[in-house]
């Protein structure tokens, strides 16, 4: 027994120092550790739309933290679209946004059933969570928000991908952020659908250095070079989960 | 083996006649060491989980099990306040227990207000200055202070509470009633701790709560959380005394034990999410989302376990308790409101000096958590000595602050 839990303990402190180590070794240009964009949820229905050679129309649904203020070419969306078009050159990709600015997870669902006749997504890729958390809504009432929000997505047909809140340390005093991040793994983890951690992703580049995210500057020029990653790291994670890779080879 | 559950000052129960109260209460001898070490040390962590990023953070609780600090806090202030106000109702009477009651209740407002202004501070300092086109979204927080007619008037009656400034409301709510809880205390302590109890189901059942501006619930759902500190004020008065036969034995041991390892590994996967694989997922649809706002089960079980393995480790003469070493945590535990308010601030102040002055690098966190534990033990002992000379000095009759317009 003893033993048992003595390797245990083992194989987590190897686990947790693998990808370390990789990251020691690659340049310091925002990579992203491997545990962070794995997902046991898949693509289904953007891989079969990919095999029967229909067109991947992507829909993003996120509120300001997926865009830059009036340099909209460079936030996260349009990055994500130059990789995933950079990667699957020969597929017919479209990308469109709909940024709902200082709408809640509820108020956000609300719109889906019509957005998703009129744009006609094989996958959404819905941001949220910020602005409940800034408001304060009741973790509950936020977990029942993107539920509903997820199921009517799901029922359309659609795909879909959660993004979860930045890791934004200045005002981590001021908003209590953790139970969103918990709500949102959560409800990704019923509904079986990947969830991009933004939050672990930009604190970890914040603690290896690649950026430093306390900055107060007033440019715009940390805010594009995040979204550039971002958006990279993005196409990686949809790739992977929905096996586009292995499509491409068969 | 000493008992787990003496009574606060290890007195024998008094006999009681058929018509005495339900509740006994031991005589006062000396201080229960133990309540203010735990209370000291919850104090520390709550100042260090609060303080984001922390390294030192890895040390507290939180990230070993389900429950936190603010469990070990209300608890223990539950069972000082039934202990202290329990003592004052059955010798004076219930009005004047009451009342005894509502100045601590004052008093625990006027803290939070106070905080609330150095919160109120901080943020207009940082709105001032901080714009980074990567966080317009998350500026949003600030905007509270367009409207400071309606925000500082919720804030004034506790609606209206920022992050990290939770808990003295929830303190205050429950020191509101514990005239009431005491008195039903007094007539039947069992009966009483089964009403909390039944509140506690139906809270959950009916998913009540007590609505926050400007809109959701209070972080800290008083009508949950009351059963912890009903629970700590059943122990004081006898209840940990009726105990003591199931809390020591083995059984309970191993059960707390196991309990409190599966919760460990169960944690282990939140903060390592490649060891993910290992948990079932039918185990973590039944278990998640683990409330702190309701106080979850899993989280009141967990505290009992933690209480229940601490009281039988340490001994209520346990000797490191007398040592000088121990001496600053006992200190903050016995002035626990004005440590706990001065922790929140240098809490505010700590981020703040992280953030705007010396850098973010792992030494300043190290060297700012410390700095705040070593002026929360100063404090504390200032705080002792100011009222070991203030009491000699009202014995002797001089100074009496009633002339120079009452005292606080």
């Amino acid at each position: 027994m003893k033993a048992a839990i003595l390797g245990l303990i083992l194989l987590g402190g190897l686990l947790a120092a693998a990808p370390l180590a990789r990251a020691e070794e690659a340049p310091p240009a925002c990579e992203v550790p491997a545990y962070l964009l794995n997902s046991d949820s898949t693509l289904g229905r953007v891989a079969a739309a990919v095999k029967s050679g229909k067109p991947l129309n992507v829909l993003v649904v996120g509120s300001r933290s997926s865009t830059i203020v009036s340099q909209d070419g460079s936030a996260y969306p349009a990055k994500l679209l130059a990789m995933l078009k950079e990667k699957l050159a020969q597929l017919n990709i479209n990308l469109s946004v709909e940024i709902q600015i200082g709408k809640t997870a509820e108020e956000s669902a609300a719109t889906f059933v019509k957005l998703v006749e009129t744009k006609n997504p094989t996958l959404v890729i819905w941001q949220t969570g910020t602005v409940d958390a800034i408001r304060g809504v009741d973790p509950d009432d936020f977990r029942s928000a993107v539920d509903e929000g997820i199921t009517a997505l799901q029922k359309a047909g659609v795909d879909v991908v959660l993004v979860n809140l930045q890791y934004s340390p200045r005002t981590e005093t001021m908003t209590s952020v953790p139970p969103y991040l918990d709500t949102m793994r959560v409800v990704a983890q019923q509904h079986d659908i990947p969830l991009f951690d933004r939050f672990a992703i930009m604190r970890h580049w914040n603690d290896s250095g690649d950026f430093d995210l306390f900055s107060s500057t007033h440019g715009a020029e940390l805010a594009k070079r995040v979204h550039a990653c971002i958006g990279r790291a993005l196409s990686k994670f949809v790739i992977d989960a929905a096996h586009l890779d292995h499509a491409q080879q068969n | 083996m000493t008992s787990v559950a003496e009574p606060i000052a290890g007195a024998p129960r008094t006999k009681t006649a058929a018509a005495a109260p339900a509740i006994t209460l031991p005589a006062v001898s000396e201080r229960e060491l133990r309540l203010d070490l735990f209370r000291g040390l919850a104090l520390w962590l709550i100042f260090l989980d609060h303080l984001p990023n922390n390294i030192l953070a890895w040390l507290t609780i939180r990230n070993y099990g389900f429950s936190d600090a603010t469990e070990i806090f209300i608890f223990i202030s539950g069972y000082t306040a039934a202990f202290v106000y329990g003592r004052a109702m059955l010798q004076s009477g219930f009005v004047i227990a009451s009342a005894r009651i509502m100045r601590r209740v004052w008093q625990i407002y006027v803290a939070h207000v106070f905080l609330f202004t150095i919160f109120l501070a901080e943020v207009s300092y940082v709105a001032a200055r901080f714009e980074n086109p990567l966080y317009t979204e998350e500026m949003g927080i600030m905007d509270f202070l367009k409207q400071p007619d309606v925000t500082i008037i919720q804030a004034l009656i506790l609606r209206f509470r920022p992050v990290n400034m939770d808990v003295l409301p929830l303190y205050i709510v429950l020191m509101l009633f514990l005239p009431l809880i005491l008195w039903l205390m007094k007539w039947r302590a069992d009966v009483t701790l089964l009403l909390s109890a039944v509140l506690y189901a139906v809270t959950w059942h009916f998913d009540l709560y007590l609505s926050a501006y400007p809109n959701g619930a209070w972080f800290f759902n008083p009508m949950s959380w009351q059963l912890l500190f009903v629970f700590g004020a059943w122990c004081a008065l006898g209840g940990a005394n009726r105990m003591s036969r199931v809390m020591s034995s083995r059984l309970t041991l191993w059960i707390c034990a196991a309990y409190l390892v599966f919760a460990f590994f169960v944690t282990l996967t939140w903060h390592f999410p490649q060891l993910g694989f290992l948990m079932p997922r039918w185990l973590e649809k039944w278990m998640y989302p683990i409330s702190k706002t309701d106080l979850d089960v899993l989280r009141f079980a967990h505290f009992l376990a933690l209480a229940a393995i601490t009281v039988r480790l340490l001994p209520k003469d346990w000797p490191p308790l007398k040592s000088a070493w121990l001496r600053p945590l006992i200190l903050c535990g016995q002035h626990s409101l004005e440590i706990f308010c001065l922790g929140v601030f240098l809490a505010f102040a700590g981020h703040f000096v992280l953030t705007e002055v010396s850098g973010n690098s792992p030494i300043m966190h190290f060297l700012v958590s410390l700095a705040g534990i070593l002026i929360m033990s100063g404090m504390a002992w200032v705080i002792s000595w100011y009222k070991r000379s203030a009491d000699k000095d009202a014995k002797k009759g001089i100074g009496n602050a009633d002339m120079a317009g009452g005292s606080l």
